[in-house]
């Protein structure tokens, strides 16, 4: 399982100043469990993502602790972390068609995942991934397995992705906005598959998406991100039913479901805060609709009564489980 | 049908109007130019009636598309023509002078591939040290004039030390090492420049490839940093490389026109320029010939090793 304890990453940029793209963000995706990240564009979900990863920009810094399976990832060397990738911690990325090598077979491809960190011969690493191309629903995978990537449509190569991802049945899977470059068709099919193959082998997900319907369709858990900050998080259930961050009801309020009667939908306004200097309070305040005085100090994170916890002024009366975000 | 093989087809199919226009160019180029072969040949003294006798021994009186039907009649029976002046069968001399060419050609482009695709790769993911030198080495051998680098290269190697000797040949099968000998300073001179357009065009290739999203998606595999740059990185990035590759081989058989005069090689290039002093329109005709037909095929195989590299390029236009 993944444990995420008050990661912080900042990102340099042009003229010697940085991007605080994640802000102390508290977060675990335990075995078989799908935990759904939502938030808006560059609000540094996927940032985090490639925290965990171990793949973040070069020059790059981060602070907190990564445990995989308890094992605290930043002390890692690049080998150690290498030998982690792709079999304990996997990625499914967004685009298929830019995730896969061209010039390569997709079968190889595949087994070149199971090769990277199982000592087995070629016959036998083809074998598996024929089984793991067959697992994902390719239809005649012996045939398909030496086939370039561009004969295959979206979906296909997605499918394949993910047969790569999960070749070595790793502990968490990564999956960043997985089906956002699919046709809205083919987004439900690879969703199913993909909590139908994790909940299977017991591997935990955390689904990067700016999605909520993808969100309530798969997830068992969710964590709303607001300018590189988790502002609530708890099950799907209750976050859905009763969201108590005024970005999270905002945000639910914004989904076109939700309205379907009603003729104008309701939106954020404003901007996402300059992240190169943060605001010292919290992030959300300049859009806030309940925004009052203490706002401009860093809100406490409280627990609300599904166990999940909420970073917000308003309900500050809730016990509290960590210290503010300083 | 299978692609690969359809691929190869159709690309065999393209080779054949280009051989036709190249030919009808080469055979209408060298008309063009200002001179009259048979008064090169017999001198300011030849006789109107002597002259119009040999114009009349050599078809030059024949309207051109008999000629040109009548030379290409020949070359598909692999018969060259006659030398004008020394009125031997070019067939024997080219298969004389043919072998010379294509080794320095080769043995360059083997020295610059051998080079300049490792250093390239090293150029676009070494460290500070290893892009500066090499693109100190690019900067001097685009710069570098071959009969510049060629007669320093005597001076140093041959003059002053001593090591290898200034010029000539002998052919390999006589004396396979005293040949070798003989194309060291040769082959380096054109491999220099070549080895850096080919450092170049590497280096400018992978740094694309390096950046695209799949390259992350293979770290986050687990795949080892090695295997990414060699095995995936530089696949991707063939294509301009043996493009370039390819293109820098008609370079080569440019340069070593120049080289073979240097080095007083017996090579095809200063076959051809000796001939067009004398205006000898068969020798002319074959040596280009040859050339041109040696960089269509080179062609040919640069995309066919494209085709192979890359299922992208081989499926173009299938459907």
């Amino acid at each position: 399982m993944l444990q995420i304890d008050d990661v912080r990453v900042r990102i340099p940029v042009t003229g010697g100043r940085w991007v605080e793209a994640v802000g102390g963000v508290t977060l675990s995706v335990g075995s078989g469990e799908i935990v759904g990240l939502v938030g808006e564009s560059g609000c540094g979900k996927s940032t985090l993502g490639g925290a965990v990863m171990g793949l973040l920009p070069s020059g790059s810094q981060l602070s907190g602790q990564v445990l995989l399976d308890g094992r605290d990832l930043r002390g890692l060397t690049a080998e150690e972390y290498r030998r982690v990738r792709g079999n304990d911690i996997a990625l499914v990325s967004q685009d298929p068609s830019a995730s896969l090598d061209p010039t390569f077979a997709v079968g190889a491809q595949v087994a070149e995942a199971i090769r990277n960190h199982r000592d087995i011969g070629r016959r036998e690493a083809r074998e598996r991934a024929v089984e793991l191309l067959r697992a994902v629903g390719i239809p005649d995978p012996g045939a398909r397995y030496s086939d370039p990537p561009h004969r295959f449509s979206g979906g296909m190569k997605q499918r394949v992705v993910i047969a790569a991802a999960l070749a070595n049945d790793p502990s968490v899977l990564i999956a960043d906005e997985p089906t956002t470059a699919l046709d809205v068709t083919i987004q439900a099919q690879i969703l199913h598959l993909l909590r139908d193959l994790t909940v299977r082998t017991g591997t935990g997900v955390l689904l990067i998406t700016h999605d909520l319907g993808v969100v309530a369709q798969v997830c068992d858990r969710i964590a709303v991100m607001y300018a590189g900050q988790v502002v609530e998080q708890g099950t799907v259930r209750d976050v859905f039913a009763d969201p108590l961050h005024p970005y999270t009801r905002a945000l639910l309020d914004s989904q076109p479901a939700a309205h379907h009667q009603s003729g104008d939908l309701p939106v954020i306004l404003g901007q996402v805060p300059d992240l190169t200097d943060p605001p010292a309070g919290c992030r959300f305040a300049a859009r806030c609709a309940r925004v009052h005085d203490r706002c401009t100090a860093a809100p406490p994170v409280v627990e609300t009564r599904g166990g999940g916890r909420v970073a917000c002024w308003l309900h500050d009366a809730l016990p509290p489980v960590a210290q503010e975000a300083s | 049908m299978n692609p690969r093989l359809l691929f190869v087809l159709r690309r065999l199919g393209l080779t054949i109007p280009v051989l036709f226009v190249m030919s009808v160019v080469i055979f209408l180029i060298i008309r063009l130019v200002p001179g009259d072969p048979v008064r090169t040949m017999l001198g300011f003294r030849a006789t109107p009636q002597s002259i119009a006798q040999v114009r009349a021994q050599l078809h030059l009186d024949d309207p051109l598309w008999m000629q040109y039907r009548d030379w290409v009649a020949g070359v598909l029976h692999g018969d060259f023509g006659q030398d004008f002046v020394s009125k031997a069968p070019l067939s024997e001399l080219l298969a004389q002078r043919i072998p010379v060419t294509l080794e320095i050609t080769l043995l360059s482009m083997l020295l610059a591939v051998a080079v300049g695709v490792p250093l390239g790769v090293r150029a676009a993911v070494g460290g500070r040290w290893a892009r500066r030198l090499t693109e100190g080495f690019v900067v001097f051998g685009i710069s570098v004039p071959d009969f510049w680098l060629g007669i320093m290269l005597v001076l140093l190697c041959a003059g002053t030390m001593m090591w290898l000797p200034p010029s000539g040949y002998v052919p390999f099968l006589e004396d396979p090492g005293g040949n070798l000998t003989y194309m060291i300073l040769p082959v380096l001179t054109l491999a220099v420049a070549e080895a850096a357009y080919i450092i170049r065009t590497t280096r400018g290739a992978m740094l694309g490839v390096i950046g695209r999203p799949f390259i992350v998606y293979l770290r986050a595999k687990g795949t080892k940093e090695r295997s990414i740059v060699y095995r995936h990185a530089l696949r991707n990035a063939a294509t301009p490389i043996a493009t370039v590759i390819g293109i820098q081989f008609g370079v080569l058989l440019g340069g070593a026109i120049v080289v073979e005069t240097l080095f007083a090689l017996p090579g095809v290039g200063r076959l051809i320029v000796t001939a067009i002093n004398q205006r000898n329109y068969p020798v002319v005709q074959a040596g280009l010939l040859v050339v041109a037909t040696l960089f269509i095929l080179v062609s040919l195989i640069t995309d066919l090793v494209v085709g192979f590299i890359d299922p992208q390029v081989s499926d173009r236009g299938k459907s």
